[in-house]
């Protein structure tokens, strides 16, 4: 552990959305409101502020956290953009931990915010510009042709069935039904749904893929004394990793994500865990597409490779499962607003194990839990694992 | 501080106004290789986290990280992006250092400029999207406003300004890294053309494309690498607001709560007397007198007098950009920050060669992410 212990003591999110009305500063300042008025606090309680937000391609915004730092609530204060991708989401509550286990800050004010609604007409537009000018932009590549890539190896490296992945789909988007702020949940959605929706880029179908979506989150993290009067449910951070491979993404094996792997022991380390899968009770690992939830199971050593997708056809992965996954109805189902979804997740972890996700809450009253998150070109792994 | 943070090793390539012969990830290599010989490490062994300082647009990719690893050796480690000036990377390797987790971190930040062939209009979508792009006017518009704002609220003379142009690239002359020394008087800059009135052409920095790196270490570490480590006593950062219409224009806030903030961690009571010189953000020659100010080094009002009575050159009491600071040695775009904190590593070394100052003991580097934004950082150095 840190010298200075550090813990969640509020969280708040906006709606997910296909298109929001609201600015991206009023998105980030609804969720930022939400987040303090959780724990009673109020600005002047926070010493500092923490954005993550992913491309400043998508609002056509230079500097982006400077545009959005008023909305964030940082006049005055300290403040700072940590960015990582997709992998932002969960990299922003890390940054917010070293921010406090540094001894420089009681009180943080961590927030995420993505609006991808304002890149017309698609922000697929905007992705073109995450590839290297010289070797692969000219190429046009698209996000969902090299996922169609790393999902066919995936496949064909442990002989796997479709219908299995498409389980996690169906999982998701029907946790995400009894989520209040979910862009996608459906109740009613079959496994027969999925395989049958539009291919996109084989294996990729559109019912594999999370929607473009506008939202924003934050969360409150305190030093241990503050926590304490703040809450008698703080939830401690027990341990963070994370981990960057080769941008030469072509040179790699796409079938294992090495980094989750780095990255999750990064984590486990600090927060003592030797036996993940008997340690950590509940899971929020990254699923922008259906096969990358089972992908991150397996880079988080939670199961052996090649093998999540049976567990998830079998039942083990649902909010009664063994090991619940995506209580939340994750990015596939609650949306997939690119920084903003990863915190998500960590506020998912938040709400479940203080027994606060109504609808949602797992059986079993869980200790422990991990959310993860990936970006940049399928590179990067970043890792939170909390506990109460 | 409560665990003591040194730098160890710095490297730096560069700076020149184009580099054609050199890609952005040579420059990173370049400078890479020097820190880590400098400190003696072997990045893939010994360093435990890699800060990388970059704003998406100055680069022309999206989520630049991506493409910062293999040359810094980073492969299969902790690596991120502060998007933020370079000291804000600084200050985020500091605060890692500081949780016990860490014991060396790498700190990079780089420019290449040259490849930006439209820097203005780039700039131009850093304002505010729905209040203030639709003007469409240059960005340093914004300059101009507020350094005029600067010279009414605290009786400065443009003279004034225009002497820390002289005296800044009168001392990159000293400078090998600078690539913008130049014998010009106060008359030569009061005599080029307008920008944005009053801000006049030579009082903007030109730009420059390098790269530097820092190699930061807890304490014991630190002294197991190095018989001069450099140590951090303090960092600040702070932000006034982004709108245009609400923000302090005279005052550079956002430097006055940064340095506040630095001074605190450092201990430091009374700034002017306990730090012995400064590198300051001069993107614009009023920035300079306006950040003295701000940061506390001399009372509010008095920095342009005291420049043009020579205080702060080289051989003054209390030297100020030693190195030519950005007017000096060009722009770096994020990296403008850490050419800062390099010239007050280099000066309490006593590496500075020709500008070198007598046995400075505390250098303090400051630097502002430019036009629009209000977003500053600090870092107090000691040795």
């Amino acid at each position: 552990m840190s010298r200075n212990r550090v813990a969640i003591v509020g969280a708040g999110m906006t709606k997910f959305v296909r298109r929001a009305q609201e600015t991206a500063k009023e998105l980030a300042w609804e969720a930022a409101h939400l987040a303090l008025e959780s724990c009673e606090m109020t600005l002047d309680d926070v010493d500092a502020v923490v954005i993550g937000t992913a491309p400043d391609a998508f609002d056509g915004v230079h500097m982006k956290s400077e545009y959005l730092s008023d909305g964030c609530g940082a006049w005055g204060k300290p403040v700072m953009r940590g960015y990582v991708g997709g992998g932002t989401g969960v990299f922003a509550p890390i940054q917010g931990w070293y921010h406090v286990a540094s001894g420089l800050f009681d009180t943080v004010l961590v927030i995420c915010e993505e609006k991808m609604s304002s890149c017309q007409p698609h922000p697929q537009a905007a992705f073109l510009t995450i590839f290297d000018h010289t070797t692969e932009r000219p190429l046009k590549p698209n996000l969902l042709w090299i996922f169609a890539l790393e999902m066919n190896a995936y496949m064909n490296r442990y002989g796997l069935d479709k219908r299995d992945i498409a389980t996690v789909s169906v999982k998701n988007k029907r946790n995400a039904a009894d989520h209040p702020a979910a862009l996608l949940g459906d109740p009613n959605i079959t496994v027969e749904d999925v395989l049958n929706s539009e291919v996109l880029a084989w294996p990729v179908q559109r019912l594999d893929v999370s929607p473009v979506t506008d939202g924003a989150v934050a969360v409150v993290m305190c030093a241990e004394h503050v926590a304490r009067r703040a809450t008698n449910k703080p939830v401690w951070i027990e341990g963070v990793g994370w981990s960057l491979d080769t941008a030469y993404w072509t040179n790699r094996d796409l079938s294992y994500p090495v980094y989750v792997e780095e990255a999750a022991r990064m984590a486990y380390e600090m927060a003592g865990i030797t036996e993940p899968r008997k340690q950590i009770h509940i899971a929020e690992p990254y699923d922008p597409f259906d096969y990358k939830e089972l992908h991150h199971l397996e880079g988080l050593l939670l199961f052996d490779r090649g093998k999540a997708p049976e567990a998830a056809a079998a039942g083990v992965t649902q909010r009664d499962g063994d090991l619940p996954v995506c209580p939340s109805g994750g990015l596939l189902g609650v949306g997939n607003p690119i920084a903003a979804a990863g915190l998500m997740k960590v506020a998912e972890i938040f709400w479940q194990l203080r027994q606060e996700a109504g609808a949602r809450q797992v059986p079993g009253r869980p200790k422990r839990g991990l959310a993860q998150a990936w970006g940049d070109l399928m590179q990067v792994g970043t890792v939170v694992v909390m506990g109460v | 501080m409560i665990r003591e943070v040194a730098i160890v090793g710095a490297g730096w390539s560069g700076f020149r106004s184009i580099t054609p012969d050199l890609s952005y990830k040579e420059l990173m290599y370049e400078a890479a290789v020097q820190a880590y010989e400098e400190a003696g490490i072997d990045p893939r062994r010994d360093v435990d986290s890699f800060v990388t300082v970059a704003e998406d647009y100055n680069e022309g990719t999206s989520i630049f990280d991506e493409y910062v690893p293999d040359q810094l050796g980073a492969l299969h480690r902790p690596v991120h992006t502060i998007s933020g000036e370079g000291i804000h990377g600084l200050a985020a390797a500091v605060m890692q250092i500081l949780t016990g987790r860490f014991d060396i971190v790498v700190v990079e930040g780089h420019s290449k400029a040259s490849n930006i062939l439209t820097l203005p209009y780039i700039l131009a979508f850093a304002f505010d999207p729905v209040f203030n792009r639709p003007l469409a006017a240059h960005p340093y518009y914004v300059a101009g406003m507020e350094m005029m704002r600067y010279l009414v609220e605290t009786g400065t003379t443009h003279r004034e300004c225009a002497c820390v142009v002289a005296k800044n690239r009168n001392n990159a002359l000293l400078n090998p890294l600078a690539g913008f020394g130049a014998a010009i008087s106060v008359d030569d800059v009061l005599a080029s053309e307008p920008v944005a009135e009053p801000l006049k052409r030579l009082e903007c920095a030109g730009h420059s494309d390098g790269a530097i790196v820092f190699v930061l270490a807890e304490s014991a570490t630190a002294r197991a690498l190095t018989d001069a480590p450099i140590w951090v006593r303090g960092v600040g950062w702070a932000n006034d607001t982004f709108w245009l219409e609400s923000r302090s224009w005279g005052l550079a806030r956002y430097a006055r709560d940064a340095a506040q903030m630095a001074y605190r961690t450092a201990g430091i009571k009374s700034p002017r007397a306990e730090i012995d010189f400064a590198e300051v953000d001069d993107t614009f020659a009023y920035k300079e007198l306006q950040h003295l100010e701000a940061l506390g080094l001399c009372p509010p009002g008095a920095a342009g007098e005291w420049t043009a009575a020579g205080g702060t050159e080289l051989s003054g009491e209390f030297p100020v950009n030693p190195s030519g600071g950005a007017l000096g040695e060009g722009h770096l775009l994020d990296a403008t920050g850490l050419a800062r904190a390099l010239e007050v590593v280099l000066q309490l070394r006593g590496e500075a060669g020709q500008r070198q100052i007598a046995d400075p003991e505390v250098g303090l580097a400051f630097g502002w992410r430019g036009v629009p934004t209000t977003g500053g950082a600090a870092v107090i150095l000691t040795n």
